[in-house]
Formats: C-alpha cells, sequence, structure tokens
C-alpha cells in the first residue's frame, strides 16, 4: 500500500485510488508536426512514473531537423490562422475547452500518473483551470480591437514556446490558448519528463479539426528547447522555468526582433502578522509551500512570522503538517504526491541537508514514505537567517523555511531582500496593512489573506530575475500582439 | 576690442548636485560647424556607480508619492523651460545646427511633451490596469507600478526633444534614472539638468551623465542594481547592431527589462503612444477574499 499516514492522525483512511483504465497511455510516441504524429529523427527517451519509477512510454526527442521541420509547418499555417475572422478563431479554441472539459479526467488521471502530482489537484486544480483558460482566451479572439492595445491588434507570427514540469497541462494553456487567440502559430516543447498530456492535447486538436500546422509539438530535452528559441523563423519565445535558463534565453535572443516572455522563479514571501486569523493563515502557509509537492515557481517558501506569534503559528502548523497524507498520487486522499523526477528529488535533498549544516533546525512529521518513486516528506525549517541558502535559493520542493519579524517595515524589507520577486502572501485581519504590505512588496502577485489562486483573468508573473510579461487576463494577450502598449 | 568669452566646463548632474567627472576628465563640445562651445565632463564607470546609487536612494520616496504630486513636479519641469526657452534654443540651435525656427519648434515640442507625460502620472494606471472578474469570491486587481532604476541612454541626434522623449515617461510612472546623454550634443542635456535643479524634482530621480554612450553603456546594462534599460542612444551606432546586441547580452545578467535600440532615431515629433512608459512599469496583482 502506498498511502502513509502522517503521525498524528487519528483516523486511518481507506485506500481510495482513481482508476487509470481511463487512459490509454501508448508504447511509444512521435512529435505533432503539421497536424499529424510524426517519427523524429533524433533519439528517444523515457518517461516514468514518478511514484512507481515504472517506464510509462518512449517518446521522441526532437532534433534540430525536427525542430525546423515543425516551425516550418507553424509558419506555413500562420497565413491562414492569422487571417481567419477572429470570430473562427474563436469556435476552434471554444471546441477545444470543450473537449478538455469532456475529457478532463482521462487528462487529470494522466497528468497525475505522468508528474506525481495528488489526482486531487489535477482533478479539481489544473484540468479546470486549463479548460477556463481555453475560454477566457477564445472569447478574446474576435475581440481583440477592443483590448486598449492599440487600434489595429496583430499577432506576431510563430511562437516557440518552453514549458516545465511542475504544471505541464496548465503551462500549455497558459502560453497556447492566448497565442492563438490573437493570431499566432505554436511550436511548443513540454518538458522531458512530462510529455504525456501535451501529446493528449495535440491528439485534442486533432479531434477539434484544428487546421495542421497551428499547433506542433516537440517534446525532448534542453537541446531541443534551445533550437526552439534559436530558431531564426520563431517571431516569439515563451518559456517559464528557472531562471538560470531565463537568462541564457534573454542572452540569445539579444540582437534579434524575437520577442520575450519569461516566467522564471521565485521565492516568495508568505508574511503572518500576529492579528491574522490564525486558522485560515495554517491552512494558507500549508497550501503555499505543500501545493504541487512545493513545485510551484511562486510557493510561499519563505514564512515570515510576527515574533509575538511565532510559537503558537509554528505548533498549530506542526501539528496540520501532521495530517498531512503523502503517497499515490492516484488516491483521492492524498495531499501531498510525488517529486517529479530523482534529479529534482536529489536537489530538495541537497538543500535541506545544506540547511542542517547551516544550523537552521529541520522538522518533518513522522511520516512513511513508499519504497520505490521519488518522496519527500513535508518539512519545515525554523531558525533561518536571511543569509542561509535555504531563505536565499529556490528548493523547489517540499521544504518550507521560517524566520520572524517584529515591524511590518522589518517584513518589508526581508520580503524584498531576493533577487527575485514573483509571489508574495500576507496574512492580517487590517484592511489598511494590507493594501500597505500590497503596495510595498515587490512582486507580480500579492495574494491577501488566501494563496496560490490562479485564474485566467488574473495577470501572473514576476518583478526583477522572476522574469517578465503577464500571462493571464488582457494584459496576457500583449505578448502575443505586435506593438501592444502594456 | 572684442570681449573675451567666459569658456566653461559643464559638470555632470549626480543626486541633485552638480560635481565634476570622478575621471577628471572633459572633452570639447563644438557646434554644428565644428567651432569649440565649451567643455562637457567625460563620464566614468565610477560616475555610472555613483548615478545609480543616487537613483537608488530616489527611488523608494519619489516612486511612493501620489500620481497627482509626480504629475505636478513633470508640469513643474515644462514650467521653468517654458521660462527658458531662449537658452534652449540657442542650445539646440548651437548642437544641431538649423534654422531658428527650427530650433524653436523643437523646444516648443519638448516643452509640450513635458506637459503631455505630466498628464499621464494619474491615467496610466487607469488605462492599462485593470478589475479581474475571477470564477471565486475574490477582489482581483492590476495595476502598473514602476520598475525601478532605469538606465537611459538618451538619442544621439535629438539633443532636447529626443532627451526629453525619453526621460520623461520613465520618471512619470515613479522610476528614476541615470542617464547618458548625447556625445556629440551634450548642451541641451546639461542645461536641462539645470532645469530640474531649479525644478521640484528631488535629487536623484534624474541623474545625467555626458559622455559616450558606447563606453558608459556596458556598465549600465551589466549593473545589478539597474532593473531596466533603453538603449535608443546606440540606435545604429555601429552600424551592425553588435553593441546593442553586446548591451542586450549583458543586460541578461539580471534580466533588465531592455527597449531596444531602434534601427535609426525615430521621428519624435510623432505622437510617442505608451510604450516609452509602458516598457518601464510592473503589473501587480491583488488577491483577496471576499466575505462577511
Amino acid at each position: 500500500m502506498m498511502a502513509a499516514t502522517g503521525s498524528t492522525n487519528r483516523f486511518s483512511y481507506a485506500p481510495a485510488p482513481e482508476s487509470r483504465s481511463i487512459v490509454d497511455i501508448k508504447a511509444s510516441y512521435g512529435l505533432f508536426v503539421d497536424g499529424e504524429f510524426v517519427d523524429g529523427h533524433g533519439t528517444s527517451f523515457k518517461t516514468i512514473n514518478p511514484a512507481t519509477e515504472e517506464t510509462l512510454a518512449e517518446v521522441a526527442e526532437a532534433s534540430d531537423a525536427d525542430v525546423d521541420l515543425a516551425v516550418r509547418a507553424a509558419r506555413r499555417a500562420f497565413r491562414g490562422w492569422s487571417r481567419m475572422p477572429g470570430r473562427e478563431r474563436a469556435k476552434y479554441l471554444f471546441r477545444i475547452a470543450r473537449i478538455i472539459q469532456e475529457r478532463a479526467r482521462e487528462l487529470a488521471v494522466l497528468e497525475s500518473i505522468d508528474n506525481g502530482k495528488p489526482i486531487k489537484e489535477s482533478r479539481d486544480v489544473d484540468v479546470p483551470v486549463v479548460a477556463a483558460h481555453f475560454f477566457y482566451y477564445a472569447g478574446w479572439a474576435d475581440k481583440l480591437q477592443y483590448a486598449g492595445l492599440g487600434p489595429d491588434p496583430r499577432p506576431l507570427g510563430v511562437a516557440g514556446q518552453v514549458i516545465p514540469w511542475n504544471f505541464p497541462l496548465l503551462m500549455l494553456a497558459w502560453k497556447v490558448a492566448p497565442a492563438l487567440a490573437c493570431g499566432n502559430t505554436v511550436v511548443l516543447k513540454p518538458a522531458e519528463t512530462t510529455p504525456l498530456t501535451a501529446l493528449l492535447f495535440a491528439e485534442i486538436c486533432q479531434q477539434a479539426d484544428l487546421p495542421p500546422g497551428v499547433v506542433n509539438i516537440v517534446t525532448g530535452a534542453g537541446s531541443t528547447g534551445q533550437a526552439v528559441v534559436a530558431h531564426p523563423d520563431v517571431d516569439k519565445v515563451a518559456f517559464t522555468g528557472s531562471t538560470e535558463v531565463g537568462k541564457a534565453i534573454a542572452r540569445a535572443v539579444a540582437g534579434t526582433t524575437k520577442s520575450v516572455t519569461l516566467e522564471l522563479g521565485g521565492k516568495a514571501a508568505n508574511i503572518v502578522f500576529d492579528d491574522a486569523p490564525i486558522d485560515q493563515a495554517i491552512e494558507g502557509i500549508v497550501s503555499g509551500i505543500f501545493f504541487n509537492q512545493g513545485h510551484v515557481c511562486c510557493a510561499g517558501s519563505r514564512l515570515l512570522v510576527q515574533e509575538s506569534v511565532a510559537d503558537e503559528v509554528l505548533a498549530r502548523l506542526k501539528r496540520r503538517m501532521g495530517t498531512l497524507r503523502v503517497g499515490d498520487p492516484l488516491d483521492k486522499n492524498t495531499d501531498i504526491g510525488a517529486i517529479n523526477s530523482r534529479e529534482q528529488l536529489d536537489r530538495i535533498r541537497e538543500l535541506a541537508g545544506v540547511g542542517e549544516a547551516e544550523g537552521a533546525e529541520r522538522w518533518a512529521p513522522a511520516c512513511e514514505l513508499p519504497s520505490s518513486g521519488f518522496w519527500f516528506p513535508p518539512t519545515v525549517f525554523t531558525g533561518v537567517t536571511q543569509a542561509h541558502r535555504i531563505a536565499r535559493e529556490e528548493v523547489f520542493g517540499p521544504v518550507l523555511s521560517v524566520l520572524t519579524f517584529r515591524t511590518p517595515a522589518e517584513a518589508v524589507e526581508k520580503a524584498n531582500n531576493t533577487p527575485y520577486g514573483l509571489s508574495a502572501g500576507v496574512w492580517t485581519e487590517k484592511g489598511s496593512r494590507i493594501l500597505h504590505m500590497a503596495s510595498h512588496l515587490r512582486a507580480g502577485v500579492v495574494w491577501a489573506n488566501t494563496f496560490n489562486k490562479f485564474d485566467p483573468t488574473s495577470p501572473f508573473g514576476g518583478y526583477k530575475e522572476s522574469g517578465y510579461g503577464r500571462e493571464g487576463g488582457r494584459q496576457g494577450l500583449a505578448a502575443y500582439l505586435k506593438g501592444a502598449d502594456l | 576690442m572684442a570681449r573675451i568669452d567666459v569658456r566653461k566646463t559643464y559638470k555632470l548632474y549626480i543626486g541633485g548636485a552638480f560635481p565634476r567627472s570622478e575621471s577628471g576628465h572633459s572633452y570639447e563640445v563644438t557646434d554644428a560647424r565644428g567651432a569649440f562651445v565649451a567643455n562637457a565632463a567625460l563620464a566614468s564607470r565610477k560616475d555610472v556607480r555613483d548615478a545609480v546609487v543616487a537613483a537608488r536612494k530616489a527611488f523608494g520616496s519619489w516612486s511612493a508619492r501620489t500620481a497627482y504630486n509626480r504629475g505636478q513636479i513633470v508640469y513643474r519641469i515644462a514650467e521653468v523651460m517654458e521660462d527658458r526657452r531662449p537658452q534652449f534654443e540657442d542650445a539646440v540651435r548651437q548642437s544641431e545646427g538649423g534654422s531658428a525656427a527650427a530650433a524653436r519648434a523643437q523646444v516648443d515640442a519638448a516643452v509640450d511633451r513635458l506637459v503631455w507625460y505630466a498628464g499621464w502620472a494619474d491615467k496610466l494606471a487607469q488605462v492599462i490596469g485593470n478589475a479581474n472578474p475571477v470564477a471565486g469570491p475574490f477582489f482581483n486587481h492590476t495595476a502598473p507600478e514602476p520598475t525601478g532604476v532605469v538606465g537611459v541612454l538618451a538619442p544621439q541626434s535629438s539633443s532636447l526633444l529626443g532627451l526629453v522623449s525619453v526621460v520623461a515617461p520613465v520618471i512619470v510612472t515613479g522610476n528614476t534614472t541615470v542617464v547618458v546623454s548625447s556625445y556629440a550634443r551634450p548642451l541641451p542635456a546639461v542645461t536641462f539638468s539645470e532645469v530640474l535643479a531649479t525644478s521640484d524634482v528631488p535629487g536623484g530621480v534624474v541623474n545625467i551623465l555626458t559622455g559616450d554612450a558606447a563606453t558608459l553603456g556596458p556598465w549600465l546594462a551589466a549593473h545589478m542594481d539597474v532593473n531596466a534599460i533603453d538603449l535608443c542612444g546606440v540606435a545604429g551606432a555601429d552600424g551592425s547592431g553588435e553593441l546593442a546586441a553586446s548591451l542586450e547580452v549583458a543586460a541578461a545578467d539580471n534580466l533588465k527589462r531592455v527597449r531596444r535600440a531602434p534601427d535609426a532615431e525615430p521621428d519624435w515629433s510623432a505622437e510617442p503612444g505608451l510604450s516609452a512608459m509602458t516598457a518601464f512599469v510592473e503589473h501587480k496583482t491583488v488577491w483577496h477574499p471576499i466575505g462577511i
């Protein structure tokens, strides 16, 4: 049995696995180019289930030549797609949105199998927000002239899009939906460890009769992504991933006319004042750092708690962490699933080790972990200082660093003391303090008395080294239109 | 006997003061016909760093001012410039040549541009921000905020209208700036810094360095406490765009927002649009639950 229970759990749960029979995983997958699945000219790689380490499928690794074919297909398709009346493009996007809803269970199960995230998250968050994203941008396709982004909004051309493994289908939706609505065509590279839902999305494009070449999907690793970014006939690069790779992309496009949006790393402060609604704050801290195993760029990975309530908050937080269920991603009771890859698990272990070595105090609830697969228990570090690496570097795992503060000014100072600036959280019952903090935090998204909320109408993106450009909302259109003033 | 001129050596404008270049260097500025006009300070790497420190120091209070107040201050710059129109006309004509009428037209346009941008201070957020109707019981809105310290390589050709057209949009939204003036035509920028010093612009909000964009640009582009850079001043500098590309590469070290160099200097008399402002703002989205 995979599901393990926390030590303070007084009730045991019977396993409640979601059936995986709804998903048909093929033994091997090719690339999706010009409306067809084709063999790649490069090698192939395996994608595995991180909860069991079983091989799920062999996936083609797109070579430079494959990427070139995909870009050519996208370029050919651009002419027709960009000239198609917006109301017709809209209908294709509405179709896609509907099919995603109809196949929601299949997509959620596949996402959880390939990524390791709990089914309750893929089912209740990822896939519904994906469908909502397509619905939202579908409605923009024939209203672009009203978006306030210039009188004659025109698409950029071929968009090269490279997405990460933490929200495979959701990041695809964030990239593809606005690009298509604005009349661009796309070449998308999903992450090496999570290609399967993107390939199922390719099938959905076929099912929707989307014209060939409008969406092309090239699977592969970093070199495939580099080929997409560097291709001379790509007009727009959209990337979500690490700050390191984001900087490399910014260098790679220097001196070109390519426009770029980058959604990169974060080290968000989640700030709890002494007048906060503590029970709600605890839930916000937990969802802030343990949602999606902490594989979230906007995770609330630095808890800043006001000194006067620090002991109480920590005691309640630990009690709550003891009830988190780590285990089988397909079990509907699971709170924390598998770490996405061995590589990522090694990175989390290394940084947690550094946290201890640097003198912070490590705590995790007693937690029985499955014997195969990649797992890391929900972990909190106390006694963390701003100099500690676990307070400065993105762990991208279920690891929370706790720091304290005395005054609002100190909280702002500490929160902003990072090269990142993606998100922040504030917990207090005082309205004027919320607005004060919201205006002083240098971050693109501020969640006040909530955390990790996403919506297609709500622009998302970073300050400073968390990247530039926004995804979502009216602002998200600007990333895919020529000369859009935003 | 004709009176002997008092020849001047102009200085930099950093943190509201007029220091000489730390390097001690200056260079000869000539008029459009090549005759000596004055010496200008030749800014160095150290001057760039001092100016960034001043701009960073000024950012907190400048960005925290009300939009109304920033609009008032930018309008005040226009008022002071209007008062000194003859001096600006002479400086522009001396720098760029051309007719007195052309110089007068450029000064008029520069003053009008400041007035235009002044009015944007309390309107831009209304035009590019919005309420977001999320699918849940949440208040959610998005509004622009200044990016921070913005490096500006001012245009080489349009010595006053071009300068004003790249500086005003940066500061009106709450950024502070380090500006490298036109190398060959720096004197209108020097006069502009005298206007800034005698209007209500707090010291450090605008810092103006006279010198070579090709020399100073790399330091500004690579500076880790600069958040964004406008590369206009290297437009067509080396014909190949290599300098602009190398500055973009340097800017990637801390992911500066880059306003790329155009192929050639634009027509500054055209309606500017919003892009000079929107290139240097960040969009912040704030969520809060709705409930009782």
